[in-house]
């Protein structure tokens, strides 16, 4: 029988022989679930946001960086790093798009293609191959009577040669060919800027900003004419065939633009009407807005004094329509049963022929082929957006005969000057888009500043520091807003 | 704008979705996410199109040639995907309701897509396919129906219209000597419009004569909207007196009126 007076003792026992091994039992528990919590405390709100922002989608916590303006200067810095030429160093500049500029990038509520950069990319640079050259050729002097500093032809076609070696670079086309969103307005003034100084050929930001003017504006009216979208791509294989025969004594650059060509087909030929509309409604949206006043375009009466170009409603029908005018009626059983016409105001033609989509062919198509090959001024005009430039606005229609007199004047005058030399017996040279000196001074202070482009200086290991910056700010970001409270 | 009988929404569509908002555009009431997996990769993604449709039903059409369709209620924001129609293989370009009157067992709902085909069908608790027109190479940019009569502009500038009943060709015409961007059918007086990248706009006469059943169009009106890319046409009243023409790269929206 238990006593009353035994019972405490072997209850002592129990619990002094067990006290150790529970406070062992109980401490475990108390670290086990401490830690627990804190796993929970950190992972929980890292979980939350995996699930929630999946890696890719931004979400508007802060201004995004120009992806298109970095993976731009990528490409083309490593196309441009050629070992065996020596290049003039780019300054290093501060990377002001999107994070610095803090605007907000203009968002396309329309459908956008994502084969579209290439036949910008190579548009553009065809025409701006075009102004190059009659320019070079405007000022150069033959070859026995030119000073070192002066331009010759043998220097025209060096420059050529090189802008196009790198245009053509294969690591750049296949970047170029990814599909992908269009580059801004920014980013591809970038790369068509460096495009320009891949030679010993220097321009002035003026001058720079004038071959980008005409550039665009030249490609846009081209775009807009095209009869039907799939004539965008003849477009393209009208540049290329000039580029083709500027460069037709150096084999090895002409297998590049050859490569080019025929992934061009291989890309571009089997995509239907609606989706080159799509591709053509994608460079419109790029080219909205821009009405900058071309002399040859004016004088050509292609464009209009308030810079918009101007629709025939006469001329050849696109290939695959029919001229307006036609009604016809069927019945039930699908025989014609009547026949009706109407008129308008346009007076269209049937078409000859259809353009060529072959490697080699007659494209037909006048668009897209070189309209400088007349040599005479070419002067671009802002839009009267500022009080300053209403005066400007009397284009000189009359090509000053004197103007290659001057340019040699200045050519021999200014010739190297500017330039510094990079080391090595290669001296930079100077190409002025407008007829004087004085006028591109004049351009460069007056440039309205809705339409000045801010260069952006890039390199390519500024680039990976803007992604490896951009990515710690986002997870600072992340931390900030997700730290449990 | 979608008009159903119970409410007005607003519809947009871009390039990650598909947004309904209030009338007064104040409340964004449902967003749909375009699902970007479905797509090839080099594909855009996109929607386009969009109708009303048996009297509840908001229809969206989108770029890999699926048209879904939303079921509205009367009030609050419980929209949800009643149906996929999968009829389509290239991406959708307009979709039309009908705004007159349909013939018994005709459809009320017709879809258009890149290549040309269009799609009739029936609207209800479940759409039904009753006939598909075959595409004659020619993309179709805009449909509209009207009592019967499927009106379509194609990108070669022709505008065709077709019995939807039958789904034959009833009537050709060489409208355009460029892309029809825009149609739009007056429903009172079967009044059709045509905007076209030639900077020209048509008014044309719907009719059906009441010997033969044939289906007829005649041109009441040319205007040219001088170097202009007429991009979007539309009727400002139900009668077609008056209408309005937008284009690219124009600020300004144009309206015409009978005199």
């Amino acid at each position: 029988m238990v006593t009353e007076g035994e019972l405490p003792a072997r209850r002592q026992w129990r619990l002094s022989a067990n006290l150790p091994a529970f406070l062992l039992t109980v401490a475990r528990a108390v670290v086990l679930r401490c830690c627990l919590d804190v796993i929970l405390i950190i992972s929980l709100p890292v979980l939350c946001l995996f699930v929630c922002f999946p890696r890719g989608r931004r979400w508007g916590m802060g201004p995004a960086p120009d992806r298109g303006l970095a993976r731009a200067g990528a490409g083309l810095a490593r196309a441009l790093a050629c070992p065996h030429r020596p290049r003039r160093r780019l300054p290093i500049g501060p990377l002001v798009a999107g994070q610095q500029r803090r605007r907000r990038r203009r968002g396309s509520a329309v459908a956008m293609s994502a084969r579209t950069l290439p036949l910008l990319f190579l548009n553009l640079g065809g025409e701006m191959l075009y102004i190059l050259d009659q320019r070079l050729r405007a000022q150069s002097i033959p070859g026995e009577k030119a000073r070192k500093d002066e331009w010759t032809d043998v220097d025209r076609k060096r420059v050529m040669n090189d802008i196009i070696t790198t245009m053509f670079n294969k690591k750049f086309m296949e970047e170029l060919f990814k599909p992908q969103e269009l580059y801004s307005k920014k980013a591809l003034r970038t790369v068509y800027d460096r495009l320009a100084h891949a030679s010993i050929m220097r321009l002035n930001q003026a001058s720079m900003d004038k071959l980008y003017d005409l550039m665009t504006m030249a490609f846009k009216y081209q775009v807009l004419l095209c009869p039907r979208p799939k004539d965008i791509l003849l477009v393209t294989f009208n540049h290329l065939d000039a580029i083709k025969d500027f460069i037709r004594d150096s084999p090895g650059i002409l297998n590049q633009v050859d490569e080019t060509f025929r992934q061009l087909i291989e890309t571009y030929s089997c995509l239907s009407a609606g989706e080159f509309q799509l591709i053509r409604q994608t460079l419109l949206i790029f080219f909205q807005d821009m009405h900058i006043r071309v002399s040859i375009f004016l004088k050509d009466k292609v464009q209009n004094s308030n810079g918009r170009f101007v629709l025939p409603i006469s001329g050849p029908v696109p290939w695959g329509t029919e001229v307006p005018g036609l009604i016809r009626i069927f019945n039930h059983n699908g025989d014609e049963v009547k026949r009706t016409e109407f008129t308008t105001d346009g007076n269209y033609v049937t078409p000859q022929r259809e353009g060529s989509f072959d490697l080699y062919g007659d494209r037909v198509l006048k668009l897209g082929t070189n309209m400088y090959s007349v040599s005479r001024p070419v002067e671009t005009h802002m839009s009267d957006s500022s009080k300053n430039l209403a005066s400007r606005a009397k284009e000189n229609i009359v090509p000053n005969p004197l103007a290659k007199e001057e340019l040699n004047f200045l050519a021999r005058l200014l010739g190297g000057l500017e330039i510094k030399e990079p080391g090595g017996s290669e001296t930079g040279f100077r190409l002025n888009l407008f007829t004087t000196d004085e006028e591109e001074e004049h351009a460069a202070l007056t440039r309205p500043e809705e339409l000045s482009y801010k260069v952006i200086n890039i390199e390519a290991t500024q680039v990976r520091t803007v992604f490896q910056t951009f990515d710690s700010h986002h997870s600072a970001l992340l931390r900030t807003k997700f730290h449990p409270e | 704008w979608c008009v159903l009988p119970s409410r007005v929404l607003l519809v947009l569509t871009s390039q990650k979705g598909i947004q309904m908002y209030e009338s007064d555009g104040s409340i964004m009431v449902y967003w749909h996410a375009l699902d970007v997996t479905e797509h090839p990769p080099a594909q855009a993604v996109f929607a386009r199109g969009i109708a009303a449709a048996g009297g509840r039903f908001i229809c969206v059409g989108t770029s890999s040639g699926l048209v879904l369709v939303f079921d509205i209620p009367p009030k609050g924001t419980n929209i949800t995907v009643s149906e996929v129609l999968e009829q389509h293989h290239d991406a959708i370009t307009d979709i039309a309701a009908e705004l007159g009157q349909a013939p018994d067992g005709a459809g009320d709902l017709v879809t258009a897509d890149d290549a040309g085909t269009l799609c009739i069908w029936s609207t209800g608790e479940e759409f039904t396919l009753l006939s598909k027109i075959p595409a004659f190479g020619c993309c179709c940019a805009s449909v509209k129906l009207w009592n019967g009569i499927v009106a379509a502009g194609y990108g070669n500038g022709q505008i065709r219209l077709y019995e939807v009943a039958t789904g034959l060709l009833r009537a050709e015409v060489n409208a355009h000597a460029r892309w029809i961007y825009a149609l739009d059918l007056a429903p009172q007086t079967g009044k059709l419009l045509s905007g076209a990248e030639d900077s020209f706009v048509h008014v044309w006469k719907l009719s059906r004569n009441p010997d033969t059943d044939d289906v007829e169009i005649e041109h009441c009106h040319a205007e040219c909207v001088t170097d202009t890319q007429v991009c979007g046409a539309r009727f400002c009243d139900p009668e077609g007196n008056s209408f309005a023409v937008t284009g690219y790269d124009l600020s300004e929206i144009y309206c015409y009126g009978r005199a």
